[in-house]
Parts: C-alpha cells; sequence; structure tokens
C-alpha cells in the first residue's frame, strides 16, 4: 500500500474540495465586478452565503486533516523500529529519467518523525485558525493549508534529491501566498523578503543539486539519495563546494546567523497558525536536509566545515537569545528564540556525536510542540488584545488563569525546564557537543541562562501584577482554544517524562548516519582530547 | 558543348516535396490569404482570413506531425549532386522538425488571440493602417467600422520564413528566410488600434534596426564566402577544420573571425541578447499586443534555432573562437534583462526585459555546446513560447475602466494591476501561474526548462555559467514577485484608474487556457516531451 502517497494526497484532495465548494456560490448572492448594473445584491445574503462558505471550508480542512493524521498513525504503527535506520513504506517510480530524476518516496525514522510532526500540528493550525479569516477568504486560507501540508509530507518523505528540491521549493509559494494574503500590516514586505530569501537559497542549492548529479553515476536512478550517498568526488574542492551549495540553503531556511532576518519578519506578519507551520515544520527542512542530505552526501566535506558551522551556531544560540530579550513584539521574541533554538539544532549535529544528533532530532520535534504552543498563545492573547506589544499586557494571571498557564507550560519548555520536553533534547546535545568540543558546549549553556531571562521577562510582564483595564471583561480559554492547546501541553509533558518511544525510533537512524560521516563517539577516555576524530578523514 | 554544360551542366535539383510540405502548405495559405483580401467582400473577409490561416497552420502543423512520425531524418531538400549554391539549402532534421512544431503549435494559439473581436469590436488592430493618427480620415474608417485582416497574411508569411529559418542550410537560405520572417513583422507592430503613435515608432525602430542587423548578417556571410568559398554551413565547417575544398585558405582567420562575428551579431539581434537588446522594450510595449505574444514567442524559437545550427553545425570547430565571446554575452544578457525589468512600470516593458533575460538563460544551454544542451534548448523554447503567449494573451484582457461600462485600452501601467487577484481570481491566478513559470518555481513548465539548460550547461563544464544563471534567476524572481505582491497583497491607489478585465471571447479564453495547461503539465510530466526534445537534438549535417 501507497503509505506515503496516500497521506500527501489526502490533503491535497481537501484542498480541491474547499477550492471547489467556494466556486459554487448561491445564485442569490452572486456578485461580479462585471455585471456592474445589476442590482446590488442584498448585504445580508452576501454575508450569509459568505459566512456559509467559510464554515464548510473550516469543517472540510478539520476533517481532512484529522483524516490524514489518522492514517498517518496507522501507517506509523506499522513502522518496524527494530529497522528504524533503514528506508521502509518505499515507493519508486520513474518520474524524469532524461533527469534521472525518479518519484521515490519512503520514511527512515527521522523522517517518520517529521512527517508525525507535520501531521500532527496541521488539525492543531486549522482549529487556531478558526475565525482567522472572516468570509470566502478562509476558504482559501484553508486550502492554502492543506496544499502547504501535502508539500511538507513530501519534502520529509522524499528519498531523491531532485524531488526533495521540487518540494522544498514548492513550499514557498502556499506561505507566501498566506503571508500575504492574511498576514499583518507588514505583509508585502515579509512575504517578499521570505520568498527572496527562500529562492536564493534554493537557486545556489540547484546548482549543487545539477553538479552532484554529475558526480554520481548517472542514469535514470541517478538522483536517488542511496545511489549519491559514497560517491567518490572528482576532487575534495568540489566536494567543498557542493557541501556548500546545499548548506547554504538549509542555513537560510533553518534560520542560522546571518542570513536569519527573514524569520522575525515573516513570523511576526504571519497569523499565528501559519507562523506554526513555517517555525515549527517548515525551518525544520533546514536541519533536516543537514543531518539527512548534507551529512550523509558530503561526509568529508562536513568534517571540514565543522569548526566553522560550530562557531556559527554558537552565535546563533547567543545572538536569538540576546535579541529575544530586547524585543518589544511578542511574535518577534518567539522567532528570535527560535534563531536560538536552531543553534542548538545545529550545534548537536555537528558535534558529530550520536548523543548530539539524537539530541537535535528530538529537540526539532519538542521546539516544534514548545513554538506552536507559544506562538497559538501569542495568536490567543493577540486576538483578544489586537496588539502584539508586550508593553500593552499585564496583570493577566487573574484574569486569564487557564491561559497564563499554558503559556508558562510552553514558555518552561521551550527554557528547556526538567520534566518538560525540551529539557532531554538540549541535555543531549549540550552532552554530546561537550565530549567532543567542551568549549562550544560551555559557551552555548550561557543560552539556557539567557532563556530563562527571556520566557521569565516576558511572563512578568504579561501575566503579574494587579489587574489592568484593558483585560476587564476578557473570557478565559473557550472551548474550541482549549481544544488547540491541550494536545500541545500532553505532548510536551508526555514527551518530557517519557521520551523513550521517540528515542527508539531516531537512534537506529542517526546511528546510521554516524555511519555514514564515517565518525565515531569519542570513548569516555578520549574526551580529554577533542577533534582527534573529528579531522581525520 | 558550351562551357556551361561542360561544367556539368544545370540539373534540376529534385526536391523532397513532402519534406518540405509544411512550408509549401503555410506558404501557399498565406498566398490565398492575399487572394481573399482582394476578392472576397468585406462582410466575409474578417472570418474566410481567420479561417485560411488557422487551416493553413493546423494543417502544416499536422505535416510536421506526419513527417516526425515518417521518423526519417534526412530530407535534404536540394539534392548533393546538383550545383553548389543550391545543393542542400534546406534540411529537415529532428531539430528542424521540433523547432518547426513549436512555431506552429505557438502560432495557432497567436492566431486566436489576434482574431479576438469579442473584447472590442474590430479587434487588437487598426481600423485603416494608412489613415495617419489621430486624422480625419481614421476618425472616418473607425466610424465605418473597418476591420483590418490583412493581418492574417502577414502573419502567415512571418510563420513561412520562421520554417525555413531554423531549416536553412547555407546563409543565403537563412538571409531570406530571415528576411520573410521580419518584414512582415515590422508592418504588424505598426497595427495597433490604440497609441498609434507608440506603435508606429516601434514599428520604425524595429525596421530600422532590424534591418541593420540582417545588413550585419549578410556581411557575415559575404566574409564566410570569402573564407570557406561556399556558403554552405558544413562546407564552411569542413574549411575550419582544414579538410574542405578550401583547406588552402584556412590562415585567413580574419575573414573568419570577423564573418562569424557579423552573422551571430545578426542572429544574437533577433533573439534580443544584450547588448543588442535596445529595441526589444520599446517594440514589445508599441506593438499591438498580440502581436507582441506572436512575436516573442515565436521569432524567439525560429531564432534561436538558427543560432543553434550556426553554432552546432558551421561553427564547432572555431568554438574556441567564438564560445568565449557568447559567455559573455549570455552573463550580459541575463544580467540587463533581470536588473533593468526591475524599475519597469510598464507591464508589457516588464515582458520585454523578462524575455530577454530568458534569451541569457537559452544562451547558457546554446554554450554547452552537446547534445543536451540541444534538447535543453529546445525544451525550453517550447515551455517559454507557451507560457509567453499566454502570458501576452492575458495583458489583451487586462483593461482600462472606459465610461459607461465600455472597455478601454489596455491597461498595461502595473500600478492599474493592483489588487486584481481580488476583483478576477481567475485572469489573475493564471497570471500568476505564468509569472511563476517564469521565474522558475517547481511544477511549473520553466523550473523544467531551467533544470534543462543549467544542466546541460554543468555538464559542458559551464558551471560558473549556471551559477551567474541562478543569481539571476533570483533577481528575475524579485520583479516577477512583485506583480504577484500587486495584484493580491495590494488595493489600487484610486479606485478610478484600476483595471477592469474584459470577458474574453471563445478565442482568447482557448489561447488563454491551452497555454495555461501546457505550462502545467510540462513542469508535473515533462518526460514525454524531454524524451521528444532528446530524440530530435542531432542535427544533420
Amino acid at each position: 500500500m501507497p503509505w506515503l502517497t496516500l497521506i500527501g494526497l489526502i490533503p491535497l484532495v481537501g484542498a480541491a474540495v474547499i477550492w471547489l465548494l467556494q466556486t459554487a456560490r448561491p445564485a442569490d448572492a452572486y456578485v461580479d465586478d462585471l455585471d456592474e448594473d445589476d442590482p446590488a445584491p442584498d448585504p445580508g445574503l452576501v454575508a450569509a452565503a459568505e459566512a456559509a462558505v467559510a464554515a464548510r471550508a473550516r469543517i472540510v480542512a478539520l476533517v481532512t486533516s484529522l483524516i490524514t493524521l489518522g492514517v498517518a498513525v496507522v501507517m506509523a504503527a506499522q513502522f518496524d523500529r527494530g529497522k528504524a535506520g533503514e528506508y521502509q513504506f518505499q515507493e519508486k517510480l520513474h518520474w524524469i529519467p532524461q533527469f534521472g530524476v525518479s518519484y521515490a518516496l519512503g520514511v527512515d525514522g527521522i523522517a517518520l518523525t517529521m512527517v508525525l510532526l507535520s501531521v500532527i500540528l496541521v488539525p492543531i493550525c486549522v482549529l487556531a485558525g478558526w475565525n482567522e479569516v472572516p468570509g470566502r477568504r478562509a476558504a482559501h486560507f484553508f486550502a492554502l493549508t492543506l496544499v502547504l501540508e501535502t508539500f511538507m509530507i513530501g519534502v520529509f518523505a522524499a528519498r531523491d534529491v531532485f524531488l526533495f528540491y521540487v518540494f522544498f521549493e514548492a513550499m514557498l509559494i502556499p506561505v507566501y501566498f498566506l503571508i500575504g494574503l492574511f498576514g499583518g500590516p507588514n505583509r508585502r514586505y515579509a512575504a517578499v523578503k521570505f520568498l527572496l530569501y527562500s529562492l536564493l537559497g534554493g537557486l545556489v542549492m540547484l546548482v549543487a543539486v545539477i553538479a552532484l548529479y554529475f558526480q554520481g553515476k548517472g542514469g535514470p536512478d541517478g538522483f536517488l539519495i542511496t545511489s549519491l550517498t559514497g560517491l567518490h568526488f572528482s576532487s575534495t574542492l568540489t566536494q567543498r563546494l557542493l557541501f556548500l551549495g546545499f548548506f547554504f540553503a538549509f542555513a537560510v531556511k533553518a534560520p542560522m546567523w546571518p542570513v536569519h532576518t527573514w524569520l522575525p519578519d515573516a513570523a511576526a506578519e504571519a497569523p499565528a497558525g501559519v507562523a506554526v507551520l513555517l517555525v515549527g515544520v517548515l525551518d525544520k527542512v533546514g536541519t533536516f536536509g543537514m543531518i539527512t542530505l548534507c551529512l550523509p552526501l558530503f561526509p568529508d566535506a562536513s568534517r571540514w566545515a565543522i569548526p566553522v558551522v560550530l562557531v556559527l551556531a554558537v552565535i546563533s544560540v547567543l545572538y536569538g537569545a540576546l535579541l529575544a530579550i530586547g524585543q518589544t513584539d511578542l511574535k518577534r521574541l518567539i522567532a528570535y528564540t527560535s534563531i536560538s533554538h536552531f543553534g542548538f539544532i545545529v550545534l548537536g549535529i555537528f558535534a558529530m556525536t550520536s548523543y548530539g544528533q539524537s539530541g537535535s532530532v528530538l529537540y526539532m520535534v519538542n521546539h516544534g510542540f514548545s513554538t506552536a504552543a507559544l506562538f497559538l498563545v501569542a495568536g490567543m492573547l493577540i486576538a483578544r488584545r489586537g496588539s502584539a506589544q508586550i508593553a500593552d499586557y499585564g496583570g493577566l494571571q487573574r484574569v486569564t488563569p487557564v491561559l497564563a498557564g499554558a503559556f508558562l507550560v510552553a514558555g518552561m519548555s521551550s527554557l528547556a525546564l526538567p520534566g518538560l520536553s525540551s529539557f532531554i533534547s538540549e541535555f543531549l546535545v549540550l552532552v554530546g557537543t561537550f565530549t567532543r568540543y567542551p568549549v562550544y558546549a560551555v559557551v552555548a549553556t550561557v543560552g539556557i541562562i539567557l532563556a530563562a531571562v527571556y520566557i521569565l521577562l516576558t511572563y512578568q510582564r504579561m501575566f503579574t501584577g494587579p489587574a489592568r483595564d484593558f483585560s476587564a471583561g476578557w473570557r478565559d480559554l473557550n472551548a474550541r482554544e482549549v481544544w488547540v492547546m491541550a494536545p500541545l501541553v500532553a505532548v510536551i509533558i508526555a514527551l518530557g517524562f517519557y521520551p523513550a518511544p521517540v528515542l527508539d525510533v531516531l537512534n537506529p537512524a542517526v546511528s546510521r548516519t554516524m555511519d555514514q560521516v564515517h565518525v565515531t563517539d569519542p570513548g569516555p577516555t578520549v574526551a580529554v582530547q577533542p577533534a582527534a576524530e573529528g579531522t581525520n578523514p | 558543348m558550351s562551357a556551361f554544360q561542360a561544367a556539368g551542366g544545370f540539373i534540376a535539383p529534385t526536391v523532397d516535396y513532402a519534406a518540405v510540405s509544411p512550408m509549401l502548405i503555410v506558404f501557399g495559405a498565406a498566398l490565398v490569404a492575399v487572394l481573399v483580401e482582394a476578392f472576397v467582400p468585406r462582410a466575409y473577409r474578417f472570418t474566410t482570413q481567420v479561417g485560411v490561416a488557422l487551416v493553413g497552420v493546423v494543417a502544416a502543423l499536422c505535416a510536421v506531425a506526419a513527417l516526425a512520425y515518417r521518423n526519417e531524418p534526412l530530407q535534404t531538400a536540394g539534392v548533393r549532386a546538383a550545383g553548389r549554391a543550391f545543393a542542400g539549402a534546406v534540411v529537415v532534421d529532428g531539430v528542424t522538425l521540433f523547432l518547426q512544431g513549436s512555431v506552429l503549435g505557438l502560432s495557432v494559439l497567436a492566431v486566436l488571440t489576434m482574431a479576438e473581436r469579442a473584447v472590442e469590436s474590430g479587434g487588437a488592430f487598426t481600423a485603416q493602417a494608412a489613415a495617419v493618427p489621430g486624422s480625419p480620415a481614421e476618425e472616418r474608417s473607425i466610424r465605418a467600422g473597418l476591420v483590418t485582416s490583412e493581418v492574417f497574411p502577414l502573419l502567415l508569411f512571418s510563420v513561412g520564413g520562421m520554417l525555413l529559418f531554423p531549416a536553412a542550410n547555407d546563409l543565403l537560405t537563412m538571409f531570406v528566410a530571415l528576411e520573410v520572417l521580419s518584414l512582415p513583422l515590422y508592418l504588424m507592430c505598426g497595427l495597433a488600434r490604440r497609441r498609434r503613435l507608440l506603435s508606429q515608432e516601434a514599428a520604425l525602430k524595429y525596421f530600422l534596426l532590424g534591418a541593420f542587423s540582417s545588413a550585419f548578417f549578410l556581411f557575415g556571410a559575404a566574409m564566410l564566402y570569402g573564407f570557406a568559398g561556399s556558403v554552405q554551413l558544413t562546407d564552411i565547417a569542413a574549411a575550419i577544420a582544414g579538410s574542405g575544398d578550401r583547406a588552402a585558405v584556412i590562415n585567413q582567420d580574419g575573414l573568419l573571425l570577423l564573418g562569424a562575428g557579423l552573422v551571430l551579431i545578426g542572429l544574437l539581434f533577433k533573439v534580443s541578447a544584450a547588448p543588442f537588446h535596445s529595441w526589444t522594450p520599446d517594440v514589445y510595449q508599441g506593438a499591438p499586443t498580440p502581436v507582441t505574444g506572436f512575436m516573442a514567442a515565436c521569432t524567439k524559437v525560429a531564432a534561436f534555432g538558427a543560432l543553434l545550427r550556426v553554432a552546432y553545425v558551421a561553427l564547432p570547430s572555431a568554438r574556441w573562437d567564438w564560445q568565449p565571446v557568447l559567455w559573455g554575452i549570455a552573463i550580459l544578457t541575463m544580467a540587463v534583462g533581470s536588473v533593468i525589468a526591475i524599475v519597469q512600470t510598464d507591464v508589457k516593458r516588464m515582458l520585454a526585459y523578462s524575455s530577454i533575460a530568458h534569451a541569457g538563460f537559452l544562451l547558457t544551454g546554446i554554450i554547452a555546446m552537446d547534445k543536451q544542451g540541444i534538447g535543453a534548448v529546445l525544451f525550453y523554447l517550447l515551455a517559454y513560447g507557451f507560457a509567453t503567449i499566454g502570458a501576452f494573451a492575458v495583458v489583451t484582457l487586462v483593461r482600462d475602466a472606459g465610461p459607461e461600462g465600455v472597455v478601454g485600452g489596455e491597461a498595461t501601467h502595473l500600478s492599474q494591476w493592483a489588487g486584481l487577484g481580488r476583483r478576477h481570481p481567475w485572469i489573475a491566478g493564471i497570471f500568476t501561474l505564468f509569472l511563476l513559470a517564469f521565474a522558475g518555481i517547481p511544477l511549473t513548465s520553466g523550473f523544467m526548462g531551467k533544470y534543462a539548460v543549467f544542466s546541460a550547461a554543468v555538464h559542458g563544464g559551464a558551471w560558473i555559467l549556471a551559477l551567474v544563471g541562478v543569481l539571476a534567476s533570483a533577481i528575475a524572481a524579485f520583479f516577477y514577485v512583485r506583480v504577484i505582491v500587486l495584484m493580491y497583497f495590494s488595493e489600487p491607489a484610486e479606485a478610478s484608474s484600476a483595471a477592469v478585465v474584459a470577458l474574453p471571447g471563445t478565442a482568447t479564453t482557448f489561447a488563454v487556457v491551452v497555454a495555461a495547461l501546457v505550462t502545467v503539465l510540462l513542469g508535473v510530466v515533462p518526460s514525454p516531451v524531454l524524451d521528444l526534445a532528446g530524440q530530435a537534438s542531432a542535427f544533420l549535417p
């Protein structure tokens, strides 16, 4: 059974249904610019028809995303955890044999986890965006979200470099429209900046993708990841240039300092649900690409690049955290915390230890959930107050205790409080880094302290103190919002206490990657002589 | 026995009529159209002309398909044994057939957009071409409801030239084809119904500069004749390689370099490569939009076909001389096209600069100098042609809001496109698709085309050119995206200047829908066409 194609196809069908439903409008509410001579239709009827379109679109979107989630869970149940290091549920068709491109799908432990992260977050975001867009435009909003889901599943499941690239680039278009059509006041600037940054990264990667094909053995299967691993490159320089081409695209995507500047704008202007998918899933494609493409395809060049990448990662950790402290806009603050967290993830990947890499991949999942919770709470606050400025809030703890609690759980997870999910991943990353690069690990630890500052300070400003006038008459979370937050909080706590099921799935895939890069964990005794293994080819 | 007979006498060339049948059909239809213009009563003339043009083009397309199906590549229309000036003047090989098929397929859509009269009665063309703009004579002709129908015979002659251009196997035939395709185009540029002065200026500019470039081409052909003693492309190649009849004169490198340079200038002018591009924006802006679409799509296909043939058949051995020059021209073209397009405020000028940038991308495929490069250029031309003709067809529909619900002229100023996505989601959506294809976003034909040419360039060792190409693509993406931002994310500054979309007739609707379908299909399932282009990508000497 082609599970992955099925999971990818369901949202696309849902999007088509929504789109068809919105074109079939009731005749008495028909509005067309060309028929301006006609008597204007009754505005009440139009509004009712538009509301009906929006309602249908929401229901279809929610049902579709839940079906997708269900099918994905059924698939995951059949995943052979003993062989999590191998690609499972494989599908392969020749797509463009002239270019060596196959439609090849398959998931290993890492990819399966990311697919699950995506399909869990989409229904939550649909629910969170329930009343985000009024009227007929709601149909566009939900259709685009579902199209985005298809591309996200595709990019994680692709087992062919060209196919990966196609999804990687195609993903930009729905996000671009979601930000540009439904974002905040500065949405045009943010959407264009996002698209241009991503396109530039992607196009540089395209040259590397082309050149990589000619380094391989070619043929109609030439773009399969399996055909391209373990290549003998024509020169060391070639391998390094190709690595840089891929890494640049992923660093823009992740995003790392200094190519991060699009993220705060995009995340701040996007509607909360879109920001969740953007930061929670899309950006993970960057780090996902580093661990599943950069390392296995260019093992020597990856080891060559370690020093620079680690420095950039540590700068990202500290820079993101410091700028987060200075933000006055809640969503920008969360975006900068994410830059800091992505620094940790990259640090763990390029520390080249199995602790570090397992921690990083687990971090990708945990960060997805905790940032999603933060963005969604922010969205709920903004929906009530109509402002994203932290200074406009205060004393909410007394008025909306559940909302405050949800923010606190998400925030505590973000600053890696033990018992909440991010703690374990951050701990693994730091331990993994310390065994080989103790200095970087120590410096990065400062990021945790800064995280405590930005989360607790924000909580203090927004939620503590006496209740203020503006919040009079505010209601706490309604049923829909509880349904949005409850799964996230549950997952955050569950993974905080018992991450073993996820780690069991990730570890075999991580150790396969370690083999492909020809690195082994430093034993406890060699921890004091770092980098000895890392620099040998 | 006269000296003439002693030299072998005159042997009438046996012509393979089947191989040249597409051209014969189109030229035949053009002649019929001239007669129609003269003898058919005015009431039926327009309809008859559209019918003749469509039948001619479609029949020629069928002939091309039959030839391709016959799968006998070598069809020389002129026979080697006959006098050298005549022999092998036309070669119908895979490349020729693919390009002729592309030109004819695009021409069908071009005829349909030109035949559109639902948007404004009388269509896009002036009522009476001879009337001075703004004169009483013009007033009278408009009031009389005159309709220009001579545009169709002109189109057919031009298409005929375009079929011959990439098939020409000697420089003189190529020159004749160049003139046959260009002269009707110069006229068609001046036929716009609205903004007559701009249109006439465009025609004059195109004619003058085109005449210069033709002169360059002819002068270059003469130089190459001096070098090789023949205008046949294969003889020139042999002379360069030092193995032909005139091997003795191969030390005359000056003649070769000058000749090749001048011939290439003539061709690069036609494909609008920088620095020979300056006519493009003015002509694209001034010409009636359906003509612009035809010109942008079909001329580019034909001219790149000729450029391919000259580069691959005549000058392959001299490539160390011309490849570096083309490198420079390709980089300059990509840079000029994509950078200057950013500051354009007129949608037709923007598309003109975009077409210049695309010429640069296509040149990278030619520089690759291998079989893969030929296939890539063929595929790119087809993909680009359909997106272009579709985009210009959409431009014909976006109009000024005239008084009392009558549509005005085309709303080409970009600010008028603001908010179009809200008001006319279909038209804006389809135009967005074409823009994304131009920008090379995956799952559109543009991406596959770009991938093909850059892949050929990297394979040919020109990865730096591919890198410049992707950087130019990123710059180009900026102005395509800007239009999308305008259409979807902005509201018009003043409601009165906002464009409205005229309800298209069947002809334009068909053309736009076909162009959009091809754009999507070539992006999602490019394999069959790539196969076709790959099989076609072998030149016959």
